[in-house]
């Protein structure tokens, strides 16, 4: 069974936000919410560095364990889904997170958080696979036609890589080794606790 | 085309080399051998070594999104799924456990002397307005407050998600609202009773005889005693805690990052299962604890040997202000003449 997990490789990212741009067309994400964002170290200095990130569907994952209503799910594959419909807006799921991936919408007034949204590793929510609801609540459901992640799927460098965890990771292996340096997969440690070995 | 264009695309070539070829001594002169700025830069692990996170730059009005890993995030998580079970379940299981056998071996504190049929007036409509107020808004935000963090463990199973879901929602809503009166409740409290719950030397004593709650010792004690003025204080330390945290994490990112947020998580969760266990023991004896004692809060007159035994100087100033009610008459006599 394939595992699912996100590597974003930050010696290739350019910070040209293809990714952030096919993930909120693809899922209709709403004002305001920012499923994945480009970050950048260092900027404008020698080494600069940017990195992709959005959810990183950990193994363990803390959003599911602390969510008071316990609205999160783990698919077969390894990806960390979530009910809108259980959701209650505490905000604690990003309070654990590492990365900060769960976004609310403001429905209200001072802190108010509507129901979470985050990636979806574009494999929608708790509703019927490619139903209308599911992609008005949750957006796309590529997985479940067979494809991958659209973000890896339009990143300019391949510097994002989306889907099977063994698979990206010796693709990984084989640009470090064919480069001779690397700054490891960044994330890994933390979300799956293993690293890539190079 | 091409053709054409060949010789002006060799000159340039050409012009372009020959700059290259007298640069280059130039060039290797001033630089080191091997610089690769892709190679050098800062690592992951180096980042978090020494800030605890990983930050950089974005290009969103979102400033929270700029951290992209903040590992705390599991320790937090750890916090809040164990270490604060533990606790809470300790703290309040552990206090009802201990009110139920202190209340098997001693029993409800009886009125030695009596009934006397006289009252004096203890606390005002305003003092038990605020009182009241307070308390049910304790109940209310300690019921819904401990949901978060127990809910899911021991009602969960039994609603199913949508109907824990739908309970949670509004519990949730009442616990911020019920958060307003309650804060109002705890600054009022504050000042109304201020006046009375300074330390003296009479409460050295009363709590040297231990308030007289083992045995039939009555030390004496003013307005308030002892235990009553601890109570006081936790009140509104631990009162004035929950709301400043209360309200940091009802108003997130206004002007705190995720570790200020995580904090105040883990400073209300922790006062609040705190305050909940020393308010159970405050619940015990103004209820089944003490006899006499309930009518205090809730007629506002406590009967005069009530007063005498457990206020013995605060009965004296009221009598000496002429507070003290006449007897009523004995059953079945007329009533005095006006």
């Amino acid at each position: 069974m394939a595992r699912m997990k996100f590597l974003c490789d930050a010696d290739r990212c350019i910070e040209c936000n293809a990714c952030v741009t096919a993930c909120k067309n693809e899922n209709d994400v709403p004002w305001g919410i920012n499923r994945r964002r480009v970050v950048t170290i260092n900027d404008g200095q020698p080494g600069e560095r940017s990195v992709s990130m959005a959810c990183m569907h950990c193994t363990d994952a803390p959003c599911a364990a602390v969510c008071p209503v316990s609205c999160f799910y783990t698919t077969a594959d390894g990806v960390v889904l979530h009910s809108k419909d259980l959701c209650i807006g505490c905000g604690y799921c990003f309070y654990a997170c590492p990365f900060g991936a769960p976004q609310y919408p403001r429905v209200g007034n001072f802190g108010s958080r509507g129901k979470m949204d985050k990636c979806t590793f574009c494999a929608g929510g708790p509703e019927t696979d490619l139903s209308k609801t599911e992609y008005e609540k949750y957006g796309s459901n590529r997985l479940a036609e067979g494809k991958l992640p659209l973000c890896a799927e339009m990143c300019s460098t391949k510097s994002l890589l989306a889907g099977d965890g063994e698979i990206i990771a010796q693709i990984f292996k084989e640009r470090v080794i064919k480069r001779g340096y690397s700054s490891g997969a960044w994330g890994w440690q933390t979300a799956y606790r293993e690293t890539v070995a190079t | 085309m091409l053709v054409r264009y060949l010789p002006m695309r060799a000159m340039l070539v050409g012009s372009a080399l020959c700059l290259l070829a007298l640069l280059c001594p130039l060039a290797l002169a001033q630089q080191p051998s091997s610089v690769n700025p892709t190679a050098d830069s800062v690592k992951e692990q180096d980042l978090l070594k020494e800030f605890h996170k990983v930050q950089g730059r974005g290009s969103i009005p979102d400033t929270k999104s700029y951290v992209i890993q903040q590992p705390a995030g599991r320790d937090w998580r750890k916090f809040h799924e164990v270490t604060l079970h533990w606790i809470g379940g300790t703290a309040i299981l552990g206090m009802l456990a201990l009110l139920v056998v202190f209340y098997l071996f001693r029993g409800m504190v009886r009125l030695e002397t009596g009934r006397s049929g006289r009252t004096v007036v203890r606390f005002n409509a305003f003092e038990r307005f605020v009182h009241w107020m307070t308390a049910v808004c304790f109940i209310t935000l300690g019921i819904t407050g401990l949901n978060i963090t127990f809910g899911k463990e021991l009602l969960l199973p039994y609603f199913g998600p949508e109907a824990f879901t739908e309970w949670s929602q509004w519990a949730k809503y009442a616990h911020n609202f019920a958060s307003f009166p309650f804060t109002l409740g705890v600054v009022l409290i504050f000042l109304m009773w201020i006046v009375w719950n300074f330390p003296t030397a009479v409460d050295v004593r009363w709590l040297r005889e231990g308030g007289g709650i083992i045995g039939h010792e009555h030390p004496p004690a003013r307005r308030f005693n002892a235990g009553q003025k601890m109570i006081y204080w936790i009140v509104v330390l631990a009162g004035g805690a929950m709301a400043v945290s209360g309200y940091i994490l009802m108003f997130p990112f206004y002007e705190t990052d995720i570790s200020q947020m995580q904090t105040a998580e883990m400073v209300h969760a922790i006062a609040g299962i705190c305050f909940i266990a020393i308010m159970l023991a405050h619940i015990y004896i103004g209820t089944i604890g003490m006899e006499g004692a309930f009518e205090a809060m809730g007629s506002g007159r406590v009967d005069v040997n009530w007063a005498r035994e457990h206020h013995s100087l605060w009965l004296e100033k009221q009598i000496a202000k002429g507070h003290v009610s006449e007897p009523s008459p004995p059953e079945g006599s007329p009533a005095p003449a006006e």
